[in-house]
């Protein structure tokens, strides 16, 4: 399966051996960047090799051995990403935790990995450790990026990042054979051997560990890099999660074996203004981003002079006319051409720059299916932007759209060196280089997963149409029927009212029932800013969704769906009937959603079922009451009367077809 | 960010507060308005490195006494002794070159300037070069503003407020105000910082983050810290000591616990006639 890149190739078949290679070849290019103190603070491969060896003889000092996991904790920081390679660099495994994640999450996934050692970015996480004391027994040491608040803790297993560097340091004055030893130490390590793990988020149930190898994330890195002519130059930014492999990949494996510049945001407040510094080559983003940027840019048109919005109007017209055809190398009018070239001057361009996308090359969205809208939009600005379809226990790839091959609704073609078929039940299987090992301390599932000629099962159901290129219609569990028989794909009902800026959220329910019902989460941002052009007068969130001229909006965006879905033959009959606007927030720290921000149906279903109740047998309002958990962890309530109205169908334009 | 320490969990800091210098004390102090008598023969202490918190009902002259502290008003009777010296009558800016920084009640920043200025501001009493150099902005004038990005940035990073660095504050919500407050007078480096109901007008969040943000200054830059505060549960697990006033005399002086236990304080606070 060697096709494209080898492991062994070039640079080594570990990132610890990646590294030394690097610091010979790249020398003084700058590795990483982070902006501290308002200023953007940069490191060259040398001192990256110099700082990770002083950290991994550090940690060897305080006792960490070959075997052992190290959990990550906290946001992106250079530091974090190094202490990856140094606990490699000794043969341990790092294990990359979800920063945000409440302690009972946390606890349970580092007392499953059983980790030996943390390093975290501050007193936040420290405490959060400290406090799982008994789920935690296997935790010793823990090291931390930031000293604030720290200084009166108990230092006996609490250690300073820098002081266990300068720990290292001492170690390589006294014996400058040291430095040998240690680069002697990790030259048998192999490419079969456990690089990282790493945790899914878990739509359902626990979260599972899943172990990588160095082979599935260097070959794939390579070939990702191989397949969008990625070098040393590019310069992404650093800023999702870093337990979540797209994360590890972009920001680590890629970057390594393609010796390419990371940028560290000074925080996750700023990243808008860190993005526009630094304005990446390569970016990657879940749809969500795509949809905040838009709406932002959205509601700024709105507040826009006259003169403004109407240039902004006009030449989008142009841009949705030619520019995807221009991106593609279509053939279009002279025209057109022009006034493109004049639009970029006045319009796209700034956009462009105001989004910190001037420079960007490639820049790929995944994690769930984007809008078609909003994906048509940023290509007609002439951002390569791409849909890829991957997963954790793929090491990313599985799926990429090649340039000029871009289709809206699919996910792309397979990705370098993998194979993909699909099941009898519609669901996509895939077998490539990437494929994890196994789930940790979880045979069980591991073999549910991944059948023993090494295909995995992604749990989507899809089709891969005329053209070889995928298509995902939803989770595989979640696709289902109305009771007339009519396909329901909640997902596509939701991304459809995920693309009206006013709208953030949407659920839809329709399995086994005799029509759609959809929830609804107005989006505060748009909707506070419409009310406020509008003197709409709310003192809260759930005023503002319970307001009698939002309701009258989202009905206006429902029934555009509706219209939407009704020229479409496959989905004309799952038309949304009844919808209401939920009282809060869906959020994370509820369990509403996942870490990654993905709705969790069953549990959105589980929790509002008087709501659902309500949508199905025909009241106009209903009244609920509400738990919240803040992010301390103390439990509130809100209570609300939710009002729930009905909308009628059209008729559908296109032949209406059975689903299968 | 979010969870506050208990008090049982915060580890103590060097020796206990009796044992401390004194960096304050106010003697047998009373302050009138023409027949309103604000302050009666009030005497406390302020020891080195303590947080310190004033409390009482409305009106109960509390921050007349920050007022007095900071050289606002001038006490008709008793001395203030600061750093071991009998204060004489002083200006505020007299009071805030010798290391005392404040923040008020209601946010009082420069609403049309950006984070970045109001912060910078406060180091405004550490400039030394003069009005020429600096509209020069040449030399010397340019190192020593430098010098003091430098430590503006530092609070800055402290208070976790980078995303805000260029906005106006006056488009800020008041939470975050109050910390840019915070910040402008963290940037005189002060001996002692006086905090106006600091979490006055503030959700559980915002106030879970002002409490560690007080507490972290004070261990971190070992700045002693007098603050006025109406939530009595931030003042419990703040606090080194508390001083309580009602009617504008002090009633009970101590460690959080036994205040809370003290009769006349329950008294005060749910009302017995006088």
């Amino acid at each position: 399966m060697a096709g494209l890149a080898g492991a062994a190739s070039s640079g080594g078949d570990t990132f610890p051996k990646i590294l030394l290679h690097n610091a010979k070849v790249f020398g003084d290019r700058t590795a990483v960047r982070e902006k501290d103190f308002g200023i953007w603070q940069s490191w060259t491969w040398t001192q990256v090799r110099d700082n990770i060896r002083d950290l991994s003889l550090g940690l060897k000092e305080l006792g960490l051995q070959q075997g052992q996991k190290v959990a990550i904790v906290g946001a992106n920081r250079p530091r974090l990403y190094w202490s990856m390679v140094a606990a490699q660099a000794i043969g341990a495994v790092p294990v990359p935790v979800y920063a945000d994640s409440v302690a009972e999450e946390m606890a349970y996934v580092l007392g499953h990995a059983e980790v030996a050692f943390a390093v975290v970015e501050d007193q936040e996480q420290v405490d959060k450790l400290l406090s799982m004391d008994s789920e935690v027994p296997t935790l010793k040491d823990i090291i931390y990026d930031e000293t604030r608040g720290l200084r009166d803790y108990d230092h006996t297993h609490l250690h300073d990042f820098a002081a266990v560097q300068a720990l290292g340091r001492k170690v390589l004055e006294k014996d400058p054979g040291t430095e040998k030893a240690w680069e002697d130490g990790f030259a048998p390590a192999k490419g079969s051997d456990i690089a990282v793990m790493l945790y899914t988020s878990g739509t359902t149930g626990r979260p599972k560990g899943v172990m990588l190898s160095f082979d599935n994330l260097i070959i794939s890195a390579r070939n990702a890099n191989a397949f969008d002519h990625l070098d040393e130059h590019e310069e992404v930014l650093a800023y999702l999660p870093m337990a979540w492999i797209g994360d590890h990949v972009f920001s680590l494996a890629q970057a390594f074996t393609a010796g390419y510049c990371v940028n560290c945001p000074e925080s996750l407040d700023t990243i808008d203004v860190d993005r526009l510094e630094i304005a990446p080559t390569y970016f990657f983003a879940p749809p969500r981003v795509f949809e905040s940027m838009l709406t932002s840019i959205m509601v700024r048109m709105e507040d826009a002079g006259k003169t403004k919005r109407r240039m902004f109007d006009y030449f989008m017209g142009v841009a949705r006319r030619s520019g995807e055809k221009i991106l593609n190398g279509e053939s279009v009018s002279l025209k057109d051409r022009l006034l493109y070239r004049l639009g970029e001057f006045f319009v796209y361009g700034p956009l462009k720059n105001r989004m910190g996308l001037t420079r960007m090359k490639v820049g790929y969205t995944a994690g769930e299916a984007i809008g078609p809208e909003i994906f048509r939009f940023y290509r007609a600005l002439g951002l390569n932007l791409k849909q890829l379809y991957g997963q954790t226990e793929a090491s990313v790839y599985i799926t990429l759209q090649p340039d000029g091959e871009i289709y809206g609704d699919t996910v792309g073609k397979p990705a370098p060196s993998v194979e993909l078929k699909i099941a009898e039940n519609g669901e996509v299987l895939y077998r490539s280089p990437g494929v994890f090992v196994g789930y940790y301390k979880n045979d069980e599932a591991t073999r549910s997963t991944k059948t023993e000629e090494g295909w995995v099962h992604t749990g989507d159901a899809g089709f891969i149409a005329e053209n070889g290129h995928l298509k995902i219609i939803d989770r595989a569990k979640d696709v289902g029927k109305l009771n007339d028989g009519s396909l329901f794909a909640p997902k596509y009902i939701e991304n459809k009212l995920k693309f009206f800026p006013n709208i953030k959220e949407a659920v839809a329910f329709g399995d086994g029932r005799d029509r759609v019902g959809v929830f609804i989460n107005i989006d505060l941002t748009a909707v506070g800013s419409w009310a406020e052009r509008n003197n709409v007068n709310y003192a809260s969130y759930q005023e503002l969704a319970a307001h009698p001229q939002v309701y009258a909006m989202i009905q206006e965006h429902v029934d555009q769906v509706n219209r939407d879905l009704a020229s479409e033959p496959m989905m004309a009959g799952a038309q949304i009937r009844r919808f209401l606007v939920l009282h809060k927030e869906l959020d994370a720290d509820d369990g509403e959603l996942t870490r990654t921000q993905k709705v969790r149906r069953n549990f959105i279903a589980e929790r509002y079922a008087p709501l659902i109740e309500a949508l199905y047998d025909g009241s106009t309002s209903k009244h609920v009451r509400t738990e919240v958990t803040f992010e301390d962890g103390r439990v509130g309530a809100i209570e609300a009367t939710v009002e729930i109205r009905d909308m009628p169908a059209h008729e559908a334009s296109g032949l209406q077809e059975a689903a299968e | 960010m979010n969870a506050i320490m208990t008090s049982e969990e915060m580890p103590q800091v060097a020796a206990p507060t009796a044992e401390r210098e004194d960096l304050l004390r106010v003697d047998n102090v009373s302050l009138s308005f023409g027949g309103v008598k604000a302050i009666t023969d009030i005497s406390f202490d302020i020891k080195k490195g303590e947080i310190r918190a004033i409390i009482g009902p409305n009106g109960a002259g509390k921050t007349s006494m920050l007022n007095v502290i900071n050289g606002f008003y001038h006490p008709q009777v008793g001395t203030i002794t600061w750093q071991g010296q009998v204060r004489r009558k002083m200006k505020p800016y007299e009071a805030a070159s010798q290391g005392i920084a404040r923040t008020f009640q209601n946010v009082a920043l420069f609403r049309g300037m950006t984070t970045l200025d109001n912060i910078m501001s406060g180091r405004s009493l550490k400039m030394r070069k003069n009005f020429f150099w600096q509209m020069m902005w040449y030399g010397p004038a340019r190192e020593e503003e430098i010098e003091h990005r430098k430590k503006v940035e530092e609070i800055i990073d402290f208070l976790e407020i980078q995303a805000i660095r260029k906005t106006p504050v006056g488009r800020l919500p008041y939470g975050l105000q109050k910390r840019v407050e915070l910040g402008r007078a963290l940037a005189m480096e002060p001996d002692l910082l006086l905090l106006d109901e600091p979490m006055a007008g503030m959700n559980l969040e915002e106030k879970a983050d002002m409490s560690r943000f007080i507490l972290d200054v004070n261990q971190e830059f070992g700045t002693t810290i007098a603050l006025i505060e109406h939530d009595m549960g931030v003042v419990m697990d703040l606090s080194d000591r508390v001083v309580v006033l009602d009617y504008g005399k002090k009633i009970a002086d101590g460690p959080p616990e036994e205040v809370q236990a003290s009769q006349a304080v329950i008294d005060a606070y749910l009302g017995v006639s006088h």
